[in-house]
C-alpha cells in the first residue's frame, strides 16, 4: 500500500514546472515590447487556462440563476455551485459546508463580519486587537466597529524583521479582549505570523480568533481545524479564480449565533410584512443572486491548485523566493524589508535612496511587473518610516529566468536613478 | 516669453531625439534638475499634490496675469515630470494654463503616466497646476 507521505514526495519531484508555466497564456504576452515578468503575484495572481476555460464553459452550458428554478439549466448551476462549496470547505479542511460563506472577497468577508458579529457582541469598553502588519481590509472595517460602539483597537507591535513581538502580544490580552484579528500571512513584507500559537493563546482567554488568510491560501494547506480558528477569510483573485469572490469561514455555532448582514433573496425562509424567517447556514449570510460563475470556477482553479499539490507549490515557492533573495542581497545597496525567520514569497525592498516609484516605473520599462508603494498597508509603512517598497511576490508559475531579468531590470534602475 | 505650443513643440523635438525609453527617461531625469525648487517652507502637507504614489510639494504665485510655478518631489522620476509641466507652463497666463490642452505628453512617449491609476500622479499634478491657476484668474 502507498501512504500520503509517499505520494506527496513522489509527487513533488516530478512536477514539470515548466509544463505548469504554459497553463498561463498571459505569461506569453509581451510589455514594453519585451516578454512579461509577472512578479506582482501577492496583488492578484494569473488564471491558468482551466480556469479561463471554466468560465466559458460555464456560460456557455447552465448560466442560470442558482437556488430558485425547477428547470434543468438552474438546478445544474445550482448543483455546481454547491459542489464548489464542497471544494473549499475540503480545500480548507472545515468540517462543514455550512461553514462555507460566498463573499465577493477577503474585504468583503471581513467586512461581513465586522457588521454581524461584531455589532451583535462588541460593547462600550471592550477591546479588539490586531497587528501592526495588516492590510487596510484588516484594520479600517474593526475601526469603524470600534468608533461606533466606543470600543478600542489594540495594535501588536512588530520587530525590525517585521515578527510579531510575543511579549507584547500576550501582554495586550486582557479579560476585555474579545477579538483578535490577524494575518496570516503579512502582504507587505511575507511574514507568516504563528497563527496556531495565537490561537492557543486566545482560546485559554474565551477571545475569538479571525485570521485574514488572503496572502496563505493561494501558498500552503490551510486547516482550519487543526489551527482551531474560528473565522478564516481568502480571495479568489489571489489563488488562480475569478475577481469578486471570496470566502468566509466561520465555525458553524458562531455563525449560527450571528444575524444577518444583508437582507434581500436568497438569505430568507419566509417573508411578510409582519415577520421574515431567516434562512438556514450558508444562505443566511448570501443575500440575491451571487457571483455564480466566480463560486463556480473557484472550485475549478481549487481543483487545479490541489492537482499540483499545495506542499509542492510551497516548496517551489520557497525556492524561488531563497534564489531571489540571495541574487537581490548580492547587489549593492540594498536593502529587504522584511526579513522574518518564517517568509512566504514576498520580496519587498529599497535599494539606496531610490524612491520605489522611479524603481517601478523603470522595472515595468523593461517588462517586470511588481507593486511599488505602501501595500496599502501605510501603518506598517509608518513604523518602518519608509515612504513605501517595491514588492516582488513569486507564484509557483514563475521561474529562475524570471528572477534573473528581475536582478537585470533593478540594475539597469540602479544605473539609472543613482 | 514662448507661447505654450512653442515650448511643447520644442520639447517633442527634444524627446524625438531618442529612440529608445531609456534615453527618453534619462532626459525627463535630468530635467527634473532644472525645476524651480519650491521654498523649503512651503514642503508642508497644505502643498502636497494629492494622488501621488511619491511626494510632490507644488507652489504657485503670479505676476499679474501670469502664473509662476516652484515644486519638488522626493522621487526623481516624478520630479521629472513636475518640471516637464513647469517647463510649459511657468510665465504663461492663467486663464491660458486653465484651459492648456497637454496631449503634447502623449507624443512624447509618457503616455504611461497619463493613465488614469492612481498610483500615476501626473494627472493630480495637472489638476492642481490649473486650480490654482483657475485660483488666481477669481482674483
Ligand atoms: C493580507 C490581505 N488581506 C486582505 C486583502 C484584501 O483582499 P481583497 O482585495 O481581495 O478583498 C489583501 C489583498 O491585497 C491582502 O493581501
Amino acid at each position: 500500500m502507498v501512504t500520503t507521505k509517499e505520494i506527496s514526495t513522489s509527487l513533488s519531484a516530478s512536477v514539470d514546472w515548466k509544463k505548469v508555466r504554459e497553463d498561463f497564456p498571459i505569461l506569453k504576452r509581451e510589455v514594453n515590447g519585451k516578454p512579461l515578468v509577472y512578479l506582482d503575484n501577492a496583488a492578484s495572481s494569473q488564471k491558468p487556462k482551466q480556469v479561463i476555460d471554466a468560465i466559458v464553459h460555464y456560460y456557455s452550458h447552465y448560466n442560470a440563476n442558482v437556488h430558485r428554478g425547477v428547470h434543468t439549466l438552474s438546478q445544474e448551476g445550482t448543483h455546481a455551485f454547491e459542489a464548489s462549496r464542497l471544494l473549499v470547505k475540503e480545500f480548507i479542511n472545515a468540517s462543514k459546508t455550512e461553514e462555507v460563506i460566498f463573499t465577493k472577497g477577503t474585504t468583503g468577508a471581513i467586512n461581513l463580519l465586522a457588521y454581524s458579529w461584531g455589532r451583535k457582541y462588541i460593547q462600550e469598553g471592550d477591546e479588539i486587537l490586531i497587528s501592526q502588519l495588516e492590510h487596510h481590509s484588516n484594520i479600517v472595517p474593526w475601526q469603524m466597529l470600534c468608533e461606533g460602539k466606543k470600543a478600542t483597537l489594540k495594535i501588536v507591535p512588530i520587530n525590525e524583521k517585521g515578527e510579531l513581538i510575543w511579549d507584547k502580544f500576550l501582554q495586550l490580552l486582557s479579560d476585555k479582549t474579545k477579538l483578535i484579528s490577524v494575518a496570516h500571512i503579512s502582504n507587505a513584507l511575507g511574514p507568516v505570523n504563528p497563527v496556531k500559537n495565537i490561537i492557543q493563546e486566545a482560546h485559554q482567554r474565551n477571545i475569538l480568533v479571525h485570521i485574514d488568510g488572503a496572502q496563505a491560501a493561494p501558498h500552503q494547506k490551510i486547516d482550519v481545524q487543526d489551527m482551531d480558528c474560528d473565522f478564516y477569510t481568502f480571495s479568489g483573485h489571489k489563488m488562480c479564480g475569478p475577481t469578486g469572490i471570496g470566502i468566509l469561514y466561520g465555525k458553524e455555532k458562531w455563525l449560527e449565533e450571528m444575524p444577518p448582514f444583508e437582507g434581500g433573496g436568497e438569505m430568507i425562509k419566509t417573508v411578510s410584512f409582519e415577520k421574515t424567517i431567516y434562512n438556514d447556514l450558508p444562505f443566511k449570510f448570501e443575500a440575491g443572486t451571487p457571483h455564480i460563475e466566480g463560486a463556480i470556477v473557484l472550485g475549478d482553479a481549487i481543483k487545479y491548485l490541489t492537482g499540483i499539490g499545495l506542499e509542492n507549490i510551497s516548496k517551489r515557492e520557497h525556492e524561488l523566493l531563497h534564489l531571489a533573495t540571495k541574487e537581490l542581497n548580492s547587489l549593492d545597496g540594498i536593502r529587504l524589508i522584511g526579513t522574518a525567520a518564517e517568509k512566504s514569497s514576498v520580496l519587498s525592498f529599497l535599494v539606496g535612496d531610490i524612491h520605489p516609484f522611479d524603481m517601478g516605473t523603470i522595472l515595468d520599462k523593461m517588462g517586470v511587473a511588481v507593486r511599488t508603494g505602501h501595500h496599502c498597508c501605510q501603518p506598517l509603512m509608518a513604523w518602518f518610516d519608509i515612504p513605501g517598497t517595491v514588492r516582488a511576490s513569486f507564484s509557483f508559475y514563475n521561474n529562475e529566468n524570471d528572477i534573473d531579468r528581475l536582478i537585470e531590470a533593478v540594475k539597469k534602475a540602479i544605473k539609472m536613478l543613482s | 516669453m514662448a507661447s505654450m505650443v512653442e515650448i511643447e513643440k520644442e520639447l517633442e523635438e527634444d524627446f524625438a531625439l531618442f529612440d529608445d525609453w531609456e534615453g527618453k527617461y534619462d532626459y525627463l531625469i535630468g530635467l527634473g534638475k532644472d525645476l524651480p525648487l519650491i521654498d523649503d517652507k512651503y514642503k508642508t502637507d497644505e502643498y502636497i499634490v494629492r494622488g501621488c504614489q511619491s511626494r510632490v510639494w507644488l507652489h504657485a504665485a503670479n505676476n499679474g496675469d501670469f502664473v509662476f510655478y516652484s515644486a519638488d518631489s522626493d522621487a526623481i522620476i516624478t520630479k521629472g515630470l513636475v518640471a516637464l509641466l513647469v517647463k510649459v507652463l511657468n510665465g504663461q497666463k492663467a486663464e491660458e494654463i486653465a484651459h492648456a490642452d497637454l496631449s503634447f505628453i502623449d507624443r512624447i512617449g509618457l503616455k504611461e503616466h497619463l493613465s488614469p491609476n492612481r498610483s500615476n500622479g501626473l494627472v493630480s499634478m495637472i489638476k492642481q497646476m490649473k486650480l490654482y491657476a483657475l485660483a488666481l484668474t477669481k482674483h
